[in-house]
């Protein structure tokens, strides 16, 4: 009688004894995220599920990972297919007005600029050892655009999953810091003041249902890996500027968009098992995502110090910086930076324009990597 | 001399912080619009007294729109 007490209560034990640093250190890294989406509001949306993930996965004995454990069954069917990723697609495009972007088609170019840094990242990555697929990756997070660092690294680098979206999504939401310095000492305080008048130009219905199937099926036939990527933001902004499917734009932009995030960010937090993440590899990962956002500011606002230049003033360098797609955090700073300098400067709906064109961007550079990839025989 | 403000951004007027007949400087903050889901401060574009404020709290502005009109100060 007394064993059978005994074994019982080692029983309720046994989970301490299995309990080794590295979970404990996880189990800390997850309260951590925990910290930073209840209290700091950093994207509290992904970072609480993907703190509470990490600490469900790093809870030894559960097995909440391995296969039939219930993680296990969501990361299979969702992340393993790509579906969430490409869900959240279709919601962010259903939430995307890109009609700042069509007024003033020249913010498509610093929409391109701000993605120069994944490739320049990718060159780092490939030049310190990580292979091809890895590389591309970790690149990625320089989109600094989440589902689409999610999708790539998914399909391509599944190891790297928990370190590349922890990176994209605490980079996104620490934009407000990392980009200000960049701005400033990239351009001179002449540039910096030169306002930009909000137009008032109107795009009409036709055009704005033109451009998601025209997109599509250009980009489409260009970069067919990446066509799963932008047909769903295009798909997405289709249903919402047509008008006529009201319920499912609201569907995909409000439900499915919520289902899948928490579904997402608990997946994502079950791939950090203490065992996989704590390796010098994360460190390095993190670190080069970090430069990648840092490369991605400074060439767009290098370009925009160009179009300063061409267009002989008229055109505030400091928007460049909303080219990555960052949406629609990097717009806010770039009007907030631009106010610094000239209270009666709104830079804004300028920003919009090159953010939204950022948004385009980082999936077109997804996909074209992609694609050269597939052309090269590598994937 | 009459200024008139006119709404840099379109967006919706969260708050008007200036009434008929106050006095402003140049830079002051005199409303705040909502655009794009930030809340965006906008400045008074001279120094003088206000006169006219078209602006009313929850409406939706375009960009353009006249927001208030300030009697400049010699």
């Amino acid at each position: 009688m007394l064993e059978a007490f005994a074994n019982g209560f080692s029983g309720l034990l046994a989970g301490f004894s299995h309990l080794q640093l590295t979970n404990v250190v996880m189990i800390v890294v997850g309260c951590t995220l925990l910290y930073l989406g209840i209290k700091k509001d950093f994207e509290p949306l992904l970072l609480v599920p993907i703190g509470f993930g990490c600490i469900l996965v790093n809870i030894p004995l559960a097995d909440l990972m391995e296969p039939h454990g219930f993680l296990r069954t969501i990361y299979d069917a969702g992340i393993m297919t790509e579906l969430f990723p490409l869900l959240i697609f279709v919601g962010i495009g259903a939430m995307t007005d890109f009609s700042p972007v069509l007024e003033n088609p020249v913010t498509l170019l610093l929409g391109a600029a701000g993605q120069f840094g994944i490739f320049l990242t990718l060159g780092l990555a490939l030049a310190l050892g990580f292979n091809e697929m890895d590389s591309v990756a970790i690149g990625v997070i320089g989109a600094c655009d989440g589902p689409t660092a999610i999708y790539v690294t998914s399909q391509y680098a599944p190891h790297l999953l928990g370190a590349v979206s922890v990176a994209a999504y605490s980079y996104m939401s620490l934009v407000p810091i990392i980009q200000p310095p960049i701005m400033r000492a990239l351009t001179t305080e002449k540039e910096r003041i030169v306002v930009m008048k909000a137009t008032r130009k109107s795009v009409s219905r036709t055009t704005r249902i033109l451009f998601p199937v025209i997109i599509t099926i250009i980009g489409g036939i260009i970069a067919p890996k990446g066509l799963p990527l932008l047909g769903t933001i295009m798909l997405g902004n289709l249903m919402r500027e047509c008008g006529t499917v009201e319920r499912l734009t609201k569907a995909s932009a409000n439900e499915i968009a919520n289902v899948v995030t928490l579904l997402l960010g608990i997946s994502i937090g079950a791939t950090m098992d203490g065992k996989i993440f704590l390796q010098t590899q994360t460190l390095i990962v993190l670190a080069l995502g970090f430069i990648a956002i840092c490369l991605d500011t400074a060439c767009g606002v290098l370009l925009g110090k160009v179009l300063y230049v061409t267009t002989k003033g008229k055109i505030n360098p400091l928007i460049g910086a909303a080219g990555i797609s960052a949406f629609p955090m990097s717009a806010r700073v770039v009007m907030k930076e631009g106010q610094k300098y000239n209270k009666k400067n709104y830079l804004l709906m300028h920003a919009m324009g090159a953010n939204a064109a950022g948004q385009i961007g980082s999936v077109i550079a997804a996909a074209v990597m992609l694609s050269v990839l597939k052309g090269m025989g590598i994937i | 001399m009459k200024i008139e403000l006119t709404s840099p951004i379109p967006g919706k007027i969260m708050k008007v912080l200036v009434g008929v007949g106050d006095a402003v400087n140049e830079d002051d903050e005199v409303m705040k619009i909502e655009s794009m889901k930030m809340e965006n401060p906008i400045y008074a574009p001279a120094t003088g007294t206000i006169i006219a404020v078209c602006a009313k709290e929850n409406n939706e502005v375009e960009v353009d729109d006249l927001l208030l009109v300030i009697e400049e100060a010699c």
